[in-house]
């Protein structure tokens, strides 16, 4: 009886096993999931720790290590990468920085979460110094991110200027010329014949996450807060957007709820993959999740910029982003502030964010360099005229405002807004947004 | 002169010996030897926590800035988010409570029957849930009960001619997947429990029983479940303090938000305004809340079962 017992209980305890790798995602333990070492490991070279939830992240920095030792070689570093689940890292890094010990060197945080890191003394070390001299040459919207009080705290990774995605194959059988889609109007129609001509949906909206809903009002130059850090979500322009979400799903009838609730899962993937929808509104960023995720779409797919609102309307809104922040627990201020600004505000490291990482830099000056535009697997598989196209935008990139109570706005816009606005259709987009807006408002101290 | 030097250090090498020996073997201090490790875990990773807890809920904790506010995280709790969290974390108590302990009741007494066949590859595998990780068994509970068609239930649903349902999005599926993982989970380790106890029932009372031509369900019901009324008690207390400390459940399905707040849990909503938020004022005053819920509801339970009474 006891063999056939422990026999039965080998397959549980595998699985038991494998929930500390696969399922690690935020709960509990403090362990990195990924550590990589880059430099010299010699006896000279200091060590600095950066911490991050994006592994992908690191692949600025490697090339940026090399350039560093190689021009100060009597400043060796040597830096050792941590990759954590977003959740935990957040986590582990606002313990570290409230208890004054633990935390790294150098360390990425989400916009959406950076408002919150820069409550009470702030913890991260000014980078004005390294900043000011290159801001000419920045998309300044990107760094005030990560500002407050006219001190610059993160260094951004890219742009994350929104734009379109269409699948040209099913646009073309729809018989849309996906370069005649000036205004929403205009794509509203192009759907309605997407719809009617093809077997697919025209979009995917968005209702556990906020990227549907977050560029339409920015692009509009709206946003959750005003300058002042007042509560603005449920104005006007918030409104008509949030009920044009609604339109395109239930009366125009050209987009549905994208499969899995967002446009970060494993049932949206496959779902776009087989063609599922006909475009897809997302920042530039989302590259990425093409190519690792959609391999039949290479080639299929046209980037443009987003419908205008109006006739001289904005046709991009930056979205997302990461700060990359040095902490005021860094035994080398100094090193660490030049290091980074070695990886981010030069116009290699600026390269390399767009070969290595795929991002669109913040840098705008590095755009049309020639670096730029040699072949990679980003312009194998959506076409080589995305900078010219970026080039375009530049100036409508407008700046968000982000508060301490950013997390707390996303946090009501992705569990009851969407939901209740958009998917059950349980109260109008209009009471939707007024009562988040309160809610978020009584939470404000003071 | 040697020999005497070396018996007098032995002497006293004894003498210490049995000084700490007797110290130890001591009655009056061998208890307190004993349970020392137990105190002092206690005070230092329960009790001062605790305390700490308790202080923070009246602060406002930032950086460098730490202040009280008196009420003020209290005052706080009064909103619908908390009432939510609160209504949530109750129906799955009731919920969980009533299959985790009627359930394993039920199939301890059959695993326990000599009728059975296969009986030990039965509780095996009954039992090899509760070595999952819930993580682990969510993700694939998740993918079971996607809501495109295509999903394993709505497949099976739909061969009795039930249209596909958005498991993840309402607040009865919602409530459904939760206690179903966890009872899924859980009903192995309460098998246990009960077949332990199933083994102290003595025979000779279901011999009376026979005697007086008592059938099955009257020797279940007047024989088994009186016998195994320790056992109950026990298991319901544990999974009534389990389901209000329940997190992970509700995190397997839907993360942080869920659409609605139908998966907020009173743990979710600790981790989501003092963790993810950074308020770990307002945190601490929804944990001392809590931790009063826990004590209030365990303490009217036993008294009502009536496990204080000594018999």
């Amino acid at each position: 009886m006891k063999k056939s017992l422990s026999l039965l209980l080998i397959p549980g305890l595998f699985l038991a096993a494998c929930g500390g790798n696969g399922g690690s995602e935020g709960a509990g333990g403090s362990e990195a999931e990924d550590t990589s070492v880059i430099g010299p490991d010699s006896e000279e070279a200091t060590e600095l720790t950066f911490w991050t939830f994006n592994e992908q992240h690191i692949g600025v920095y490697e090339p940026a290590v090399k350039r560093w030792n190689e021009e100060n070689p009597d400043r060796q570093i040597q830096l050792t990468a941590e990759v954590f689940p977003i959740d935990q890292m957040n986590n582990n890094l606002r313990l570290a920085l409230q208890s004054g010990e633990g935390a790294p060197d150098i360390a990425d945080i989400e916009v959406s979460h950076f408002g919150s890191f820069l409550e009470g003394d702030v913890q991260f070390e000014s980078m004005n110094d390294q900043v000011e001299p290159v801001l000419e040459d920045m998309v300044e919207g990107r760094l005030d991110l990560y500002s407050k009080d006219d001190n610059y705290y993160g260094l951004p990774y890219h742009v994350g200027a929104t734009v379109m995605y269409y699948n040209e194959e099913i646009m073309d059988e729809a018989g849309v010329d996906i370069d005649s889609i000036e205004t929403w109007d205009d794509y509203v129609e192009a759907g309605k014949q997407v719809t009617e001509n093809t077997d697919s949906m025209m979009t995917t909206v968005e209702t556990t996450d906020q990227f549907t809903f977050w560029p339409l009002i920015a692009q509009q130059g709206s946003d959750y807060f005003n300058e002042d850090g007042e509560v603005i979500l449920d104005n006007e322009t918030n409104v008509e957007s949030l009920q044009f979400m609604n339109d395109m799903v239930h009366e125009h009838e050209i987009a549905e709820i994208a499969p899995g609730g967002d446009h970060h899962e494993e049932q949206y993937y496959g779902y776009m993959n087989d063609g599922g929808a006909a475009s897809l509104m997302m920042p530039m960023w989302y590259m990425g999740r093409f190519i690792d995720y959609m391999e039949d779409l290479e080639g299929k797919i046209q980037i443009r910029p987003l419908p205008r609102w109006e006739e001289d309307g904005n046709r991009t809104s930056g979205m997302g982003g990461t700060g990359t922040v040095v902490t005021n627990q860094t035994e080398k201020p100094e090193l660490a502030k030049e290091f980074l600004a070695e990886a981010k505000l030069t116009e290699e490291g600026n390269i390399d964010l767009w070969t290595e990482l795929g991002f669109d830099p913040p840098m705008y000056s590095v755009w049309d360099s020639e670096e730029m535009g040699e072949s990679n697997k980003y312009y194998e598989y959506f076409h080589d005229d995305i900078f010219d196209m970026l080039l375009e935008l530049n100036d409508e990139v407008e700046g968000l405002n982000i508060t301490p109570e950013t997390s707390d706005v996303t946090n009501e816009i992705n569990t009851n807004v969407l939901n209740s606005a958009v998917r059950q259709q349980s109260s109008t987009p209009q009471e939707a947004l007024e009562q988040a807006a309160e809610s978020v408002r009584s939470g404000m101290s003071e | 002169m040697e020999p005497s030097t070396s018996t007098s250090v032995n002497k006293v090498k004894t003498k210490q010996s049995s000084k700490l020996s007797r110290f130890l073997t001591s009655r009056k201090a061998a208890p307190y030897v004993f349970v020392t490790p137990f105190i002092v875990s206690f005070l230092l990773l329960f009790l001062y926590p605790m305390i700490q807890a308790v202080i923070m809920s009246f602060q406002q904790v930032l950086p460098g800035q730490v202040e009280f506010i008196g009420l003020r995280n209290y005052e706080r709790l009064l909103n619908p988010e908390f009432y939510r969290a609160l209504l949530n974390t109750s129906i799955y108590v009731v919920f969980t409570v009533l299959i985790l302990v009627a359930l394993p009741v039920i199939l301890a007494v059959f695993l326990n029957s000599k009728l059975l066949k296969f009986r030990n590859f039965f509780r095996a595998s009954l039992f090899v849930p509760a070595l999952t990780s819930v993580i682990v068994a969510g993700v694939i509970f998740r993918m079971m009960f996607g809501e495109s068609e295509t999903a394993v239930i709505n497949e099976i649903i739909g061969f009795f001619g039930i249209s596909p349902v958005e498991w993840r999005y309402g607040s009865v599926s919602g409530m459904f997947l939760m206690v179903m993982l966890a009872a899924w989970r859980w009903i192995g380790v309460n098998i246990l429990y009960f077949l332990a106890g199933l083994q102290n029932v003595s025979e000779e009372l279901y011999e009376a029983a026979d005697i007086d031509g008592a059938n099955a369900f009257q020797k279940f019901f007047s024989v088994t479940l009186p016998s195994l009324k320790p056992v109950i008690i026990f298991v319901s207390t544990i999974t009534i303090i389990n389901g209000f400390r329940m997190f992970e459940e509700s995190f397997v399905f839907w993360q942080n938000n869920s659409p609605g707040n139908i998966g907020l849990t009173v743990v979710g909503y600790i981790y989501q305004e003092g963790i993810s938020q950074n308020d770990m004022g307002f945190g601490a005053a929804i944990g001392v809340v809590l931790m009063i819920i826990i004590f209030i509801v365990s303490i009217i339970q036993l008294k009502f079962v009536g496990a204080f009474k000594e018999d």
